[in-house]
């Protein structure tokens, strides 16, 4: 089952991954402290193929790629919030992590709810309620960078396809 | 349909005519940038990718300013880690301990960044760089490996705010009391994904260093990049600095915004913002007399000649307030400089400050001036989220280098007036 850890607005990365752990670049250890300074517990009671909902903004503040690879890295399977701070919209679609833009499954699912993802029609359900939401679907453009993995993955392709 | 300055030079950079809000674009990159924190990850990316070759070795930057000088082993690490890629491709613009400054304050002063040029930088305040025409915005450290690799890179072209600014900012008031309240008036998310387009009669007012504050901020208001348009005082200040043919870029008349937000200078006074967002603003004087125990002057934000210039004329003849520390960083070495040869150092260190070597250390709580459980900071630094500058029951309250200043004198929250 995946449960669901909900936070509130403006999910800012440096309380995603503190600053003062920024001297790493390994995810495992950013792992450790991810979601430290929001909800200090985290680390030790998520687990993998939990889902991380968000409000607003999620992931607003510094550019730091350490957040969404923190998170990557607890085993976290998908964050869920209404909107993306750009930054990390943009280094979660790059590093292949997936993110759901769906207003409705951000207010509704609770904390602590067991939540199932279908990633190819972006369909949410809420086994605890029953409810079900569609999320935003990705632009083809970054679904197709999503689907290679990663942006580098992207990149990659793309050169070897035009040699 | 007319485009924005922000979407002219997207459309550009991309090859194309024209382009539209909403329109996914693979642009052509001028300058990719990283720091000490971020390119350790850029090259451990590029690395595993298999990429062996850079796209242009004068187009890339790395400044080792978040961290520097070397707080720790792991810090140092980073440092060598990204010194040994600058050195396996004999990057240009690289900047070490010595001669690095704030990587904001530093691109612009040597010249690194122009008009009308397509910047990207791992660093959220890359944005810095729309005071001067250009388009420049915060990316990842996989964006940067990628920009890195092939000098391009996917771009959304953003709507825009047009922000018009009429009239002149009243004595002690700055660029940063403009662009606190833009955020109070918009929200921290009042401008996500897209551009701030700053424009009107008020922009001629405003100096080159609070120009570079307030394209700064845009990202604490959620924006992709904040612009203005180039003028008299953006010519002079690249004149001397930017040794290639850079372009100037309008905004079309029938250009379309999503909304207007109209600022009158003249109306605006001292602001800051309390904990724990940049949007929760209030007029300094709301709040005068709210106990500190620290103040930061520096950051990529207000660490130019100008707002040291400002904090020491208030510091000058006075004292620190018993028990409260102030630390004093120039943002580049030149910066560094002219402190010393104006008598700006001399009068911050008989004031009682600290004054430190360029770098971003205590703006996010790396080192030089970290917080313990209960503290407060009035910091001219621009985000004062939970945790930013130490502990989580630690505070910070965003202010401009004269309220900064005053508050140190009088040991409170104080405006310049109250002196």
């Amino acid at each position: 089952m995946s449960r669901v850890y909900k936070y509130g607005d403006n999910v800012d990365t440096d309380v995603i991954i503190p600053a003062r752990y920024l001297n790493n670049t390994a995810p495992e250890e950013l792992a450790k402290h991810c979601m430290e300074d929001i909800d200090a517990d985290f680390a030790g009671k998520v687990q993998p193929g939990d889902i991380i909902v968000g409000g607003a903004n999620f992931g607003c503040g510094s550019s730091r790629e350490h957040a969404p690879i923190a998170i990557r890295a607890c085993g976290v399977r998908c964050v869920i919030a209404p909107s993306f701070a750009r930054i990390f919209y943009r280094n979660s679609i790059n590093i292949g992590f997936p993110i759901l833009e769906c207003p409705e499954a951000a207010k509704e699912i609770n904390n602590g709810d067991d939540v199932d993802v279908n990633f190819d029609t972006g369909v949410i359900t809420d086994n605890t309620t029953g409810k079900t939401f569609q999320a935003n679907p990705l632009p083809p453009f970054i679904g197709r960078i999503v689907a290679k993995g990663g942006l580098l993955s992207y990149l990659k392709s793309k050169i070897e396809g035009e040699a | 349909m007319g485009m924005t300055m922000t979407q002219k030079i997207l459309a550009a950079h991309a090859g194309l005519d024209s382009v539209q809000p909403g329109q996914l674009i693979e642009a052509k990159l001028d300058m990719v940038l990283g720091n000490d924190v971020t390119t350790p990850v850029a090259v451990n990316v590029f690395d595993a990718a298999g990429f062996t070759s850079i796209f242009d070795k004068d187009k890339i930057c790395i400044a080792l300013d978040h961290y520097t000088p070397c707080k720790d082993i792991k810090s140092a690490q980073l440092c060598k880690t990204a010194r040994d890629f600058a050195r396996r491709f004999h990057i240009k613009h690289f900047y070490d301990v010595g001669q690095v400054g704030i990587e904001h304050a530093l691109l612009p002063e040597k010249g690194i960044v122009a008009p009308g040029e397509l910047i990207i930088g791992a660093d959220s305040h890359t944005c810095t760089y729309g005071a001067l025409g250009a388009f420049s915005t915060g990316v990842g450290s996989t964006d940067m490996a990628a920009g890195m690799a092939s000098g391009e890179n996917w771009f959304r072209v953003p709507s825009a705010i047009k922000v018009e600014l009429t009239g002149k900012l009243r004595p002690w008031v700055s660029g940063k009391d403009v662009i606190l309240h833009l955020i109070g008036l918009i929200g921290v998310d009042g401008a996500l994904y897209k551009s701030l387009e700053f424009t009107g009669p008020g922009v001629a007012e405003l100096s080159m260093d609070d120009r570079f504050t307030i394209a700064n901020m845009a990202i604490e208001a959620g924006g992709k990049n904040g612009i203005f348009p180039v003028d008299e005082k953006t010519v002079e200040y690249v004149t001397g600095r930017v040794d290639r043919p850079w372009t100037k870029f309008e905004a079309d008349p029938d250009a379309e915004y999503e909304r207007t937000v109209t600022i009158n200078l003249d109306e605006l006074e001292s602001t800051v913002a309390l904990p724990h967002l940049p949007s929760n603003t209030k007029l300094a004087r709301e709040v005068a007399g709210m106990p500190i125990d620290q103040v930061v002057i520096g950051s990529c934000t207000n660490g130019r000649i100008s707002d040291l210039r400002a904090a020491a004329s208030i510091l000058e003849g006075r004292k620190v307030a018993p028990g409260i520390r102030c630390i004093v960083i120039p943002a580049t070495q030149q910066i560094y400089m002219q402190c010393i040869e104006e008598g700006l150092t001399q009068t911050f260190v008989e004031a009682g400050c600290a004054v430190s070597t360029p770098t971003c250390g205590p703006c996010l709580g790396g080192h030089m001036g970290c917080m313990c459980e209960g503290e407060r900071a009035v910091t001219t630094t621009n985000r004062n989220f939970v945790g930013r500058m130490g502990h989580t029951k630690s505070e910070v309250v965003l202010a401009s280098p004269a309220v900064a200043a005053a508050s140190a004198v009088k040991g409170c929250i104080a405006t310049p007036d109250e002196l």
